[in-house]
């Protein structure tokens, strides 16, 4: 369902994806691993065409998405929910604004319809009274589930998350992990997700890639990941400072 | 910038129309910047007044005060002294603005929320720009020339009705509209250049700081230069 074939791209002299491959099939969970840094961020983007790859390929439902027109790419957009790693939420509008933001923007929904959905996709992050409340007055994590309210409000066949737990405190980590778990076992969607949190990984990924010097050296379920031999892949999901990875730069 | 302005102009007649938007920009632009524009326009025309009463004064021409008050502020003080005031106010407001959204990825978000960012951020300041200046023009000059009448005629003891007469005579219309053409030239540079900085912001608090001070010295400069080649292209004034 999305392909990432030879993914190439630099800024400035600065390479920071050097021949990526990754392939995630219609419902599957697929999880990048790899250090802060190492371009998680720079990568998924490249799947919605945020961000456009020097050489190579993305492809999306046998569509190529890095030479899509900004119209059709916005008619694929629709199928995409993403989750940003600060929820990048619009800090002029209400929660509930956030949330109905893309029903207001791309459906000739009512408003009563509107409204509706928007309470539906609260409650399903568990927040249905905040709708009032401005993205500024909440916590980190009420931050991050208004976030996946608002990737969520068009039913998103594919779900885009960065850094879900990132930042949080474990519970509510833990917490988040169960909403994208449930996400998908109800809506069924297909999501591919950035972390370096092992927890958090292990627990949503049905296979997990890692993400190391611009390439991925390794993917595999959960288990093959962890008896790995290779002793990048070893030493990164201890979260060892010794080992073939240089700790300090 | 010349791109983003190419693209504006062809989102500007694209529907959905965002009325709310512009509104909303259209009273950052007008109502907030209202009070600044007054105060400089008042001051202005005061001042005016008073320096050119003691120039014409020494050969006996004081009743050219109202005429020099009123075809400056039109023709330049108006329309220029407005754009400088708004570049400072709205122009750092557009540019800060947009600058956090695109540090914080908030543009990012629009986009995968298939919205373009163009169209939803740009086009509505673009044009509350360009309405909203001539509009704040008008009661700058408007407010100025009062400013110049109360200086002259209570300070100076100039003659109320040879005053307003000779005031307004010597206006031709295209004074005051080109004067506007300007002004309207003015916003649209003023909420262009404010979006530029915003969008090219890079890291984080310092690089919107930095985005936003650049906006106000391009759009002031750019103002300043952009006003002479308009009134030599207006006025068709051949050196
Ligand atoms: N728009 C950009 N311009 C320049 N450099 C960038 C840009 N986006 C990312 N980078 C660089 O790419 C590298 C990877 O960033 P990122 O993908 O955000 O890492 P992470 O794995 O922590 O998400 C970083 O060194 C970052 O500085
Ligand atoms: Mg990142």
């Amino acid at each position: 369902m999305i392909e990432l074939k030879d993914i190439h791209i630099s800024f400035g002299n600065h390479k920071v994806l050097d021949g990526v491959n990754l392939e995630v099939k219609k419902g599957e969970s697929v999880v990048v691993i790899g250090r802060s840094g190492s371009g998680k961020t720079v990568l998924i983007k490249h799947i919605i065409g945020l961000l456009k790859p020097d050489y190579g390929e993305v492809w999306v439902d046998g569509i190529k998405v890095n030479e899509l027109k900004e119209k059709e790419l916005n008619q694929l957009r629709k199928k995409f929910g993403m989750l940003f790693q600060y929820a990048a939420l619009f800090d002029s509008m209400t929660v509930g604004e956030n949330v109905a933001f893309a029903l207001m923007q791309n459906t000739r929904m009512k408003r009563e319809a509107i409204e509706k959905r928007v309470k539906e996709c609260l409650r399903m992050v568990g927040l249905e009274d905040v709708g009032h409340m401005n993205p500024a007055e909440l916590s980190g994590g009420m931050k991050k589930r208004v976030g996946l309210a608002r990737a969520i409000a068009l039913q998103p066949e594919i779900i885009l998350y960065d850094e879900p737990s990132t930042g949080l405190d474990p519970i509510m980590a833990d917490a988040i992990n169960n909403l994208i778990i449930e996400l998908r076992e109800k809506l069924n969607v297909t999501s591919v997700s950035i972390t370096h949190d092992m927890v958090s990984a292990f627990k949503i990924a049905d296979r997990v890639a890692m993400l190391y010097e611009g390439k991925i050296i390794e993917t595999g379920s959960p288990e093959e990941i962890k008896s790995s031999p290779n002793p990048v892949v070893q030493q990164f999901i201890h979260g060892e400072a010794k080992g073939p990875i240089p700790s300090l730069e | 910038m010349f791109l983003l302005f190419l693209k504006s102009l062809v989102w500007i007649f694209r529907p959905p129309f965002q009325f709310r938007l512009i509104a909303n920009q259209m009273e950052e632009f007008g109502i907030r910047s209202l009070p600044v524009v007054l105060l400089t326009g008042a001051f202005t025309g005061m001042v005016f007044a008073l320096q050119s009463y003691h120039g014409f004064h020494r050969f006996g021409a004081e009743t050219l005060i109202g005429p020099a008050v009123s075809l400056s502020l039109t023709r330049e003080l108006g329309p220029v002294l407005t754009g400088l005031m708004v570049a400072g106010r709205t122009g750092s407001a557009i540019a800060a603005e947009i600058g956090t959204m695109k540090v914080t990825e908030q543009i990012d978000a629009l986009e995968t929320l298939a919205t373009n960012p163009i169209k939803y951020l740009v086009v509505p300041r673009i044009l509350s720009g360009i309405i909203m200046l001539p509009i704040l023009t008008v009661f700058a000059v408007g407010i100025g020339m009062l400013g110049g009448y109360v200086v002259s005629v209570y300070m100076m003891g100039a003659n109320p009705t040879i005053y307003v007469k000779s005031s307004f005579d010597i206006l031709y219309l295209e004074d005051i509209t080109n004067g506007l053409i300007k002004a309207a030239f003015f916003g649209l540079v003023i909420a262009l250049v404010g979006c530029y900085y915003g969008f090219y912001a890079k890291g984080g608090a310092k690089g919107v700081g930095q985005g936003t001070t650049k906006a106000v010295v391009v759009a002031c400069m750019s103002i300043l230069i952009l006003d002479f080649f308009l009134s030599k292209i207006l006025w068709g004034i051949i050196i």
